[in-house]
């Protein structure tokens, strides 16, 4: 033993004592702690994600109408800016210096490292003026971007926009795969064939260094996946027949649907006021919108869709088909135009049969044809006895689409109301109402309510005697048809011989002496037009005209509903707008005798209404 | 003397912990400074310029240089270690002193010597001419009994260096002199001054750590139990008492004056980190936490060869010189980092064989300094790189990249195995 040789051990011992921590602080974070492996990936994995080119928007006759064009985003990453000359930075983007100042304390908010967007949407052109200053600005750059853009002025309600994801829908469960900053279809086609149009995204894992430069594909691209383009799509939707409905709205709110009774594809769809869809993409949408949002007239209210109006006088012809199937009126039956029941909308000759009272309107004797549906004695109570009956003709009211969502490819739906029995019970409790409570609902006033969309699906189903195609916009998905729901025909409860009844009296109100729709007709250039006018009460203001109808009456090619709000008498607004649809639609042309209406048609409601102080 | 009689004599087992060690590192070092994009082949078209312009091809010029070393240090006379110890020792003061005035800041650092193309730090070469020094001394004074003046000059000796090093703003290679305690120990040094610095260590970490009036109550609560439980200290040693509570006191306080006055911002930083390493995930604290990540991403097994993503993409910061261990960690895996541990303490043990056999105490004292100074390194370094101690730039013995580093370890290890190679001589004589 050497001297002070038993130390050794002591030295020994400090030695293998800070190896056992070594080996059990390595054992812990190699082994036992998972974190630092996923660090590790976060560090070097970078996910590039390819977003693939939008699909296209085609019309009826496969011209295009959206289509996809670079646009170019400045990006800013605050961290990298250093210096800026706000003044210079503000002369070039022509943006005053509070917007760059609001901009950059929000891309601030955002990540100080991270790029986020500081002025969206410039065009090639714009570009063009910045690009080669941007070097002198540490910190922003372009990122380009697929934006789109319009080849039409009209049809903005159908095709929608495009726009940024909001933080709100990005908590949804729904939007899990898009990150902030992707766009998506917000309203109209775009928004509903998302999925379609946007196609699948294509994810790339590069490891990238600490400099975040490429260093080659992660695992030899072993969960890459590829993009796949966006599907396009084939609208129903006739060009020539849009622009002229929107021309003939013009000044006026309103909407005009037109629809192929054949098929259930959608012509026309104008909503009035109409704005360019153009205004809702590039730089500055976003103050467009805005202004857009402001409008009294509410231009961004898709109203074919989303306004709903009692029907009118249009109704009367659903309230005669339901009495005819059940049986309690023939075509045949007279009734008295009793003006104690209900005033009528004026002086006729005796509605000695259904042809007659549907040309003059009668107001009486649909009154009276609606109290035989539903006052058919079943209950010695007159009360529960109306009740029954109304719930009858509720459930035939709804085989005709009402008061219920057609499921058109279009966001926004409203289903509209028709009455129940439960409803008035409701109201004025439980065997406390009678037809004459609810008889306004004979003549398509009062409670009831349905959309210009479903009016319009009405006068296909009369137009197909009894059965209507859900009615729809695209036409075909990329090239594999419509939606398979969209083939499937849906019948009523009425039966299509009740329908060859009523059709004679529809052509009657347009091509018979005096009928309320004259206007409309098109006789003159041999087509026979069937229809329905009406007006819709409104309490808070002049009437809305409204006009149901197809043609060719024997052949019916075109199924179109026109509602004009505050413009009065239907007869003499809605109706004549319709023909020249009709006609335009049918003969691609509109006889020159018309041209006059053509052109007193277009601007305000107000010169239809002969007279202001009626209700 | 001839070749025979050294195959026989040397430590084989010390030569061939050291050549694992150094061909593990050269690996280690190929794969650091690994790029995929620059093919293997590439080795056979280049010149010899091109050639050096790899880090693992430089490293394997300075093992080749090393291995003259070796040659060199075993046919040198054992005896010039011995008898020359207190001239090199001299030199080496001098060379320091020197760099410190001719030196261009490198990194903020004076202490790098430029000899036409090659950089050497002279603070490398600084810990085995003390060690000598030092052992020299310790061989003929007595520890246990010596003169207080006599221990003076050995604290003298030990200190000249580190605070020259200090002042060419390298502080991480002026700690490693700290080592020599141990070896001091081992000769005599009261275990008092251990303890003793161990409780200071411990002190000051709790001053950094914990409030200070919790501290404060802590120890006067130490203090009054002392006093009450043990009544022989209150009657003869309460003046000692009273002044290590003093001294304890003093330091809780003087830490915030230490840490804000004397320590530079860059080192405060390090202590900083050490303490919450996600204080400044960005600035100093991104070397501790890349090179967790880095190490802790590697698993049991590692990544494989070649396959560490974090040190090859440069997250890890120095990764072929002080942060050498990540790319073991990160490619190897536990198993490599335990490998690497085992054969350290292989080496450091089979060192403190070597210099318990030495006859004479000049010998065991440097076997000693050697075992120390690479434990200190292996602790520190290894220790930084997985967040339990600050970060120091000191390199991994032997496995860092770097020709001071690598020459100066084998240096300070073959002097001890040409030593101990002629102790049977000196037993003969």
């Amino acid at each position: 033993m050497q001297y002070l040789e038993g130390r050794k051990f002591v030295v020994l011992g400090i030695f293998l004592a800070v190896a056992v921590v070594f080996a059990v602080r390595l054992f812990h974070i190699q082994v036992l702690d998972g974190s630092y492996k996923l660090a590790a990936d976060k560090n070097t994995l970078q996910r590039i994600v390819q977003v693939p080119y939008r699909g296209l928007i085609y019309d009826r006759n496969g011209k295009l109408l959206v289509q996809n064009t670079p646009v170019y985003d400045l990006m800013v990453i605050p961290r990298e800016v250093k210096k800026l000359d706000t003044l210079r930075f503000c002369q070039l983007l022509q943006m005053p210096v509070q917007e760059l100042r609001d901009g950059l304390k929000a891309a601030k908010i955002y990540s100080r490292v991270k790029a986020s967007p500081l002025v969206q949407n410039l065009s090639t052109r714009e570009l063009a003026a910045i690009q080669d200053n941007l070097i002198d600005f540490p910190g922003f750059s372009i990122k380009p971007r697929m934006a789109r853009s319009y080849q039409t002025q009209h049809l903005a309600h159908a095709l929608g926009y495009v726009g940024p994801i909001s933080p709100t829908m990005l908590e949804k469960p729904k939007y899990a795969h898009y990150l902030a900053g992707d766009f998506l279809g917000i309203s109209g086609v775009e928004a509903y064939y998302e999925q379609e149009l946007m196609g699948r995204r294509g994810v790339q894992y590069r490891m990238v260094n600490v400099r975040g430069i490429e260093k080659g594909a992660f695992r030899d691209g072993e969960f890459d996946t590829l993009s796949v383009a966006g599907q396009d799509l084939h609208l129903s939707i006739d060009p020539e027949l849009q622009a002229y409905g929107e021309y003939l709205m013009q000044g006026k709110r309103g909407s005009i649907v037109a629809i192929e009774p054949k098929t259930g594809e959608i012509l026309a769809f104008v909503s009035a006021p109409e704005f360019d869809p153009a205004m809702l993409t590039g730089k500055g949408s976003g103050n467009r919108y805005m202004e857009l949002l402001r409008d009294t007239a509410r231009p961004l209210f898709n109203r074919p869709l989303a306004a709903a109006y009692s029907p009118g006088s249009v109704f009367k012809l659903v309230n005669e088909a339901i009495a005819l199937q059940e049986g309690v009126v023939t075509p045949s039956t007279g009734f008295p135009c009793n003006w104690k029941l209900v005033r009528c909308t004026h002086r006729h000759e005796y509605p000695s049969n259904l042809t007659i009272a549907t040309k003059n309107s009668c107001n009486p004797y649909f009154y009276q044809v609606m109290f035989a549906t539903v006052r058919r004695g079943r209950s010695p109570s007159k009360f529960k006895d109306v009740a029954l009956g109304l719930a009858d003709w509720r459930k035939h009211v709804t085989s005709f689409g009402l008061a219920q969502h057609l499921d058109v490819d279009l966001p926004g739906e409203r289903m509209g109301l028709i009455p129940s029995p439960n409803f008035y019970n409701k109201r004025y409790g439980e065997n406390r109402w009678t037809y004459k409570t609810i008889y306004s609902l004979s003549i398509g006033q009062g409670e009831i309510q349905v959309t210009p969309l479903q009016m319009a699906n009405l006068m296909a189903i009369f137009a197909n005697r009894g059965y209507y195609y859900p009615p729809h916009f695209v036409r075909s998905v990329g090239n594999k048809g419509p939606l398979e729901r969209f083939k499937q025909r849906h019948y009523t409860s009425v039966d299509s011989s009740h329908f060859n009844a009523i059709v004679p009296g529809m052509v009657a109100v347009v091509d018979g002496r005096g009928g309320t729709g004259e206007h409309a007709s098109l006789l003159d250039v041999g087509i026979s037009v069937a229809g329905k006018t009406g007006t819709v009460q409104n309490y808070h203001g002049i009437d809305h005209a409204t006009f149901g109808g197809f043609a060719p009456a024997n052949d019916p090619k075109i199924a179109i509903s026109v509602f004009i709000e505050n413009a009065g008498f239907g007869g003499s607004s809605a109706a004549p707008m319709a023909g020249l649809m009709m006609e335009k639609y049918l003969r691609r042309k509109v006889a020159p005798w018309r041209h006059r209406w053509e052109e007193w048609l277009p601007g305000s409601a107000d010169r239809f209404v002969k007279n202001r102080n009626r209700r | 003397m001839n070749q025979v009689r050294y195959s026989r004599s040397i430590d084989w087992v010390t030569l061939l912990i050291y050549l694992t060690m150094v061909g593990v590192g050269l690996l280690n070092v190929y794969a650091a400074s690994y790029a995929a994009e620059v093919p293997f082949s590439r080795v056979f078209s280049a010149d010899w310029s091109g050639l050096m312009a790899f880090n693992w091809f430089k490293q394997l010029v300075w093992i080749g240089v090393s291995v003259l070393l070796i040659v060199v240090l075993l046919v040198i006379d054992h005896k010039a270690y011995d008898t020359f110890a207190y001239v090199m020792y001299g030199g080496m003061i001098v060379l320091l002193i020197v760099t410190l005035v001719i030196a261009r800041p490198i990194a903020g650092s004076r202490s790098w010597l430029e000899l036409g193309p090659m950089r050497l730090q002279p603070a490398e070469f600084a810990k085995f001419t003390t060690a000598l020094a030092v052992s020299r001394f310790m061989a003929g004074i007595n520890l246990r009994q010596q003169a207080f003046k006599q221990q003076l000059v050995l604290a003298g000796l030990t200190l000249l260096p580190p605070l020259l090093i200090i002042a060419s703003n390298e502080t991480g290679q002026a700690l490693v002199f700290g080592a020599f305690l141990l070896a001091y120990f081992r000769e005599g040094m009261s275990p008092l001054i251990l303890l003793i610095l161990a409780a200071a260590g411990l002190v000051l970490i709790l001053s950094l750590l914990v409030p200070k009036l919790w501290l404060v109550g802590a120890f006067t609560l130490i203090l009054a139990a002392v006093l009450a439980l043990n009544p022989r200290v209150l009657r003869h040693h309460l003046p000692l008492a009273v002044g290590v509570y003093g001294i304890v006191l003093g330091m809780v306080f003087g830490v915030d004056f230490f840490y804000n006055n004397v320590l530079q911002p860059h080192q405060q930083k390090r202590i900083e980190v050490l303490l919450n390493p996600s204080a400044d995930p960005l600035g100093v604290g991104w070397n501790v936490t890349q090179s967790k990540i880095a190490i802790g991403s590697g698993g049991l097994a590692g990544k494989g060869f070649l396959e560490g993503t974090q040190t090859r993409f440069d997250f890890v910061p120095e990764q072929s010189t002080d942060f050498i261990f990540c790319t073991v960690g990160e490619e190897w895996g536990w198993l490599g980092t335990m490998t690497v541990i085992i054969l350290f303490m292989a080496l450091i043990f089979r060192v403190i064989v070597v210099a318990e056999r030495q006859k004479s105490v000049f010998g065991r004292t440097y076997g000693y300094c050697v075992a120390s100074i690479i434990f200190f390194h292996f602790c520190v370094n290894i220790g930084m790189t997985i967040g339990l101690a600050p970060v120091v730039g000191i390199p991994l013995p032997f496995f860092s990249y770097g020709g001071s580093s690598l020459w100066s370890f084998t240096i300070l290890l073959f002097i001890l195995l040409a030593i101990d190679a002629y102790r049977k001589q000196d037993l003969v004589r």
